[in-house]
């Protein structure tokens, strides 16, 4: 139950935004995250539950390397 | 750099000593056995699903609660689709729903403002199940039931929260040696929340998403911090350490923390969240529903849920206990796991 799918933010319109599943448009309640058009977000259950943090995505390639390490 | 492929052979070829980790996430249990990667882990390596399905964990007075609103006169039962098929101690929603019951199936929480703002001569019970993912959804729809003044819809709560049931799954000397911790939860709580538990257990907690890779790599860590008390977070792009603060907010705002009945467990203090005093005229009764009953005597999802057998070891299983003929929430839920084991012919 706790499934959350990642779209795309296309629109906002208060605390309302429309994000693209891959060509499905949905209208989910932007009241828990801050978005902004073009951002990329989880939605669970007709809500934003978070944004896309692309920084701490690169980061895991750092995970991984300590993990290799840790092999050694 | 370490390469997929390299994690999938370490996984294949592990040799070491027999490890078994726990998913506690009904999505990470339908991941699993959807993508098959059990099938390229070495047999010392078990995956077991924990009590992270709210519907395998609901108890039978909770649907027998619903049941019973659904079929009085001007009363309507709002629920996501899962909850329809689950038994209480005689009948589903579903089949309250044959029997002349006012059920409706809804996507969100927040679809049912509409409908009850539009449809003012009957009153509406929203089935408020769910983790600590859903629960800021419950949030924001009281925080519009009491701005608006919608006055004919309410909630009956089983809400569950994670770590108090963590502990008890440790505490009955289970052969857990390290958790899979659940995706969407952490995206609230963040990736912190689970840091005394790693640390009174002294095994690894890996917050990890829900692709086949994800998993391979959580495993992989699994392994490699066993006997660590620690929390690792591989899903960075949507958790960090201390969650998302606003939907933390908005919950202890309505919510407080309260003994919560798990189906085959019992009462555990502090493992659910209830309306706080002050709300509770947007309760439809939640409180002192805890009686757990069976359909079927044979029936083992009480053990499914805490990882002691898995599915194929039930009696029932693929004999009176399908799909279509479910003797138990494991069976019913898409997230339980006695269904994933079924549907995705999954032995291990």
């Amino acid at each position: 139950m706790c499934v959350a799918l990642p779209g795309k933010v296309i629109k906002t319109n208060g605390n309302l935004a429309t994000v693209d599943f891959n060509g499905n448009i949905i209208q989910a309640q932007a009241g828990l995250v801050e978005v902004n058009e073009g951002d990329f977000c989880l939605v669970h259950a007709g809500c934003i539950l978070q944004k896309l943090n692309q920084e701490e995505a690169v980061d895991m390639l750092e995970l991984f390397q300590e993990l290799e390490d840790l092999q050694r | 750099m370490i390469t997929l492929e390299t994690i999938k052979d370490y996984l294949k070829k592990y040799d070491g000593e027999e490890l078994t980790f726990m998913e506690v996430c009904g999505t990470h249990t339908a991941a699993i056995s959807q993508s098959g990667i059990t099938e390229i882990l070495s047999d010392k390596i078990r995956l077991v699903s924990g009590p992270g399905c709210p519907v395998c964990v609901t108890v039978a007075s909770y649907i027998d609660k619903l049941v019973s609103l659904s079929m009085e006169e001007n009363t309507c039962v709002a629920t996501f689709g899962d909850m329809l098929r689950v038994r209480g101690s005689e009948k589903s929603l579903n089949d309250a729903k044959a029997s002349g019951g006012k059920v409706i199936l809804v996507y969100s929480p927040m679809d049912v403002i509409d409908i009850a703002k539009k449809n003012t001569q009957l009153n509406y019970v929203f089935a408020a199940v769910g983790f600590e993912t859903t629960t800021p959804i419950y949030s924001l729809m009281l925080k519009q039931i009491i701005e608006e003044k919608i006055e004919n819809l309410k909630l009956l709560t089983a809400l569950k929260t994670m770590p108090k049931v963590i502990d008890w799954v440790c505490s009955v000397d289970s052969p857990i040696n390290g958790f899979i911790a659940p995706g969407h939860v952490s995206v609230i709580t963040g990736s912190d929340y689970f840091k005394e538990l790693a640390l009174k257990w002294n095994m690894p907690f890996v917050v990890s998403g829900f692709e086949a890779i994800d998993l391979l790599n959580a495993i992989y860590a699994l392994i490699n911090y066993k006997d660590k008390g620690e929390v690792l977070n591989l899903y960075p792009a949507y958790v960090t350490d201390k969650g998302n603060k606003a939907a933390q907010k908005q919950v202890e705002q309505y919510f407080t923390s309260c003994k919560s009945a798990w189906r085959g467990i019992g009462q555990i203090e502090d493992s659910g969240m209830q309306l706080k005093e002050e709300y509770l005229k947007y309760d439809a009764g939640s409180q002192n529903l805890i009686e757990d009953s069976k359909i079927n005597e044979g029936c083992c999802c009480d053990k499914v849920i805490i990882g002691t057998i898995n599915p194929t070891q039930c009696p029932l299983f693929k004999k009176v206990c399908s799909p279509e003929t479910p003797q138990g929430a494991c069976m019913v839920s898409t997230e339980g796991s006695c269904y994933h084991y079924y549907i995705s012919n999954r032995k291990r």
